[in-house]
């Protein structure tokens, strides 16, 4: 409900709002004829706007109230309590987490998920093509991230660095010794791991807010590093004519090489997810998950903290690794603008939309990120503006995400079964 | 008397100008319940943080044996995990247990330092990886049905009522497989059935040939469990003795009742 006071405040901050943008939206000096020209339409409209946007959680408020006023009535008239329907509702999972707990109905669903990407590039044209070879790069490395942050906890703001070594370790060696993709591959992921690790070592003290400071440093340290290195990675103007990936040394034509591009990615993102699955339900991601929880107990119940946060930021860290690589053999070229501090954050917010710790999530996040700025170009003025707006609504509706974490269950009956085998 | 398995020789605790722990002598022998009692604030706590390395005290000896027949060896200054690793384990004041973790998941990080697997294991699943999962799996879940909350491995943590978490602490450190088990204030919020069967888990765990080491505010509870109590006042150790010692003791009385 709006009260009177409210009403006085949103008064108060629409006034202070126009008195501050006054003197960039309300004034302009004509320089021909020396004068000032008065522009105080525009201040009114900056007064509506702000008194608009600041009525909205009243409004969502007064909705609320409504809505639950028509549960009780509804409730009332039909004799039932409305208490009981609303815990029913809260036990229920998403339809999409019921799916990923059922064995049989994930493996039908990732059938058809893995078929139709197959199709995908006979029905469409390169661009598209092209544009989802983007999405399933940023796949790789939301799940890469989603090691660091979603499970272990460590708020990573510097990852690009990591997909920066990759993309520099396939130029360099190519330029100067010849080294094919193929080569570069475990190369790049190696080299950014060991990055990661000398990156976790002085960090590993390091929590939260600190934590995130730092790695942010050593993300613009990495950027800086190879815009300025002339001699090793040519600055800016960065490293031309990459080859793309071979296959048996085989030629193959533009068009052919796109595909085969798109396909080595889909192989390489159900590799990642095959393999994070398998670390997120083994001994090594039940530490991460509680380091993320309580360090001190983490700890006190005989964890190595140390070994636990290294392995996640040098695996993160190499999946970003073999993503750099492929970047490279995509874009035929790498320059330091293309790491820049906006990419760490456009993965990060893959994570955190998708859904931290959450494989599917991550993999909507990327989509959807990816995707949809690129089929709303005639929208790209306002792209920053929607980003910003999702981010801030998901914030305040699904904190958890998209998609929030399942935990695994485990099979009660078949733990009893196999533990009278064993006593017997 | 059997062997010591915890002696604890002039510990002390210093933060700033503040002394915490005053020259503790502290000997815990295998297979008892001994209990730590002291008015707030006596540095109890503080106590067991030194022991198990999240504090590093001072100065002052801590020997732990690490198992039956073996030479007692220095925990002191040890990282918190390696000293669980040699056989120590605690519980937490204030619970500390993963909360977005299942019920089964938090015993089976208990399970961490009695287990190997890293990134290739996980990762290939191996034979031995495998191997080790069930292990973990089934003595993770017989220690939950041992402190009653087998029917519960599915549920996270944090929808535990207060006494079910703190006997799923009591499941997770054992889980380590320790030979000295410190609780802190177990009975702490449990109405008087939960306490009373907290006395009879106790008694089943030290029966097992686990010594315990206990803090506690339920005078009943410690009375009844403890063969030996250690009372502490001001960071020193004021009295040792069986419970009808300490219950005559004049210096625990004054510090307990004021002059």
């Amino acid at each position: 409900m709006i009260t009177a006071k409210d009403i006085r405040r949103i008064l108060l901050v629409s006034g202070w709002f126009m008195i501050l943008t006054f003197p960039i939206l309300g004034m302009r000096v004509d320089p021909l004829s020396d004068n000032i020209i008065w522009r105080l339409k525009n201040v009114m409209w900056v007064g509506i706007g702000t008194a608009v946007l600041q009525s909205l959680p009243h409004l969502w408020l007064l909705y609320l109230s409504i809505q639950a006023w028509g549960i009780r009535l509804w409730h009332h008239f039909r004799g039932t309590s409305p208490h009981k329907i609303v815990k029913k509702k809260a036990h229920r999972d998403s339809l999409i987490n019921r799916v990923i707990t059922n064995p049989r109905q994930r493996a039908i669903v990732c059938a058809v998920v893995l078929l139709l990407t197959i199709i995908y590039p006979q029905v469409v044209n390169e661009y598209q093509i092209n544009i989802m070879i983007m999405a399933l790069l940023y796949i790789m490395l939301g799940l890469g991230l989603n090691i660091v942050v979603g499970m272990a906890g460590l708020l990573d703001l510097g990852f690009v660095a990591f997909y920066a070594v990759g993309a520099y370790t396939y130029a360099l060696l190519n330029l100067h010794y010849g080294i094919n993709f193929w080569m570069a591959l475990p190369l790049g992921g190696l080299f950014a791991a060991i990055f990661g690790l000398l990156l976790g070592f002085p960090i590993l003290r390091l929590r939260g807010d600190y934590l995130a400071i730092v790695t942010l440093g050593f993300g613009e340290i990495i950027r800086v590093v190879l815009e300025n290195w002339t001699e090793l990675t040519n600055g800016v103007a960065g490293i031309v004519n990459i080859p793309g990936p071979t296959f048996l040394g085989l030629g193959l034509t533009p068009s052919q090489k796109i595909l085969y591009l798109y396909y080595l990615m889909v192989l390489f993102v159900v590799l990642t997810i095959f393999v994070v699955n398998r670390l997120q339900d083994s001994r090594l991601g039940r530490a991460w998950l509680a380091l993320r929880e309580d360090e001190i107990a983490c700890q006190a119940m005989g964890i190595d903290k140390r070994r636990t946060k290294l392995a996640a930021f040098s695996l993160g860290a190499f999946w970003a690794g073999i993503a750099g690589v492929v970047f490279a053999a995509q874009n035929r070229s790498v320059y330091p603008v293309s790491f820049s501090f906006l990419e760490s954050a456009m993965i990060l917010s893959i994570v955190v939309l998708g859904g931290m710790g959450s494989i599917v999530g991550v993999i909507f996040g990327a989509l959807i990120l990816i995707l949809l700025p690129e089929y709303l170009r005639e929208l790209s003025q306002y792209r920053m503006l929607f980003f910003g707006a999702i981010l801030v609504l998901m914030m305040i509706f699904r904190p958890q995400g998209l998609i929030s974490v399942v935990r695994r269950k485990y099979d009660i009956d078949s733990i009893k079964a196999e533990k009278k085998e064993g006593g017997a | 008397m059997s062997e010591p398995i915890l002696q604890v020789q002039n510990l002390t605790m210093d933060f700033g100008g503040i002394r915490a722990l005053n020259k503790l002598d502290i000997t815990v022998h295998s297979g008892e319940i001994a209990a730590l009692i002291g008015p707030n604030g006596a540095g109890k706590t503080t106590f067991f943080n030194c022991v198990t390395g999240i504090y590093k005290p001072t100065a002052g000896d801590i020997f732990l044996t690490p198992g039956k027949g073996e030479k007692p060896v220095s925990i002191k200054g040890l990282k918190p995990n390696i000293v669980t690793s040699k056989g120590l384990s605690r519980t937490f004041q204030n619970i500390r247990l993963f909360p977005k973790m299942t019920v089964l998941e938090n015993v089976m990080i208990g399970r961490h330092c009695r287990t190997k697997t890293f990134i290739l294991g996980a990762i290939f699943r191996t034979p031995r990886a495998r191997r080790e999962e069930r292990e973990i799996l089934l003595h993770s879940y017989r220690l939950l049905e041992k402190v009653g909350l087998a029917e519960f491995a599915n549920d996270f943590a944090e929808n535990l009522s207060y006494g079910a978490q703190r006997r799923l602490e009591i499941a997770r450190a054992l889980a380590t497989e320790p030979h000295l088990l410190l609780l802190d204030e177990p009975a702490a919020g449990m109405n008087p059935q939960e306490t009373e069967d907290l006395n009879d888990l106790i008694r089943e765990i030290a029966g097992e040939g686990l010594a315990v080491l206990l803090i506690e505010h339920d005078m009943k509870l410690v009375m009844s469990l403890s063969q030996r109590i250690f009372v502490v006042d001001y960071g020193s150790r004021i009295a040792e003795g069986t419970p009808e010692e300490i219950r005559n003791n004049p210096a625990v009385i004054k510090a307990y009742l004021g002059e």
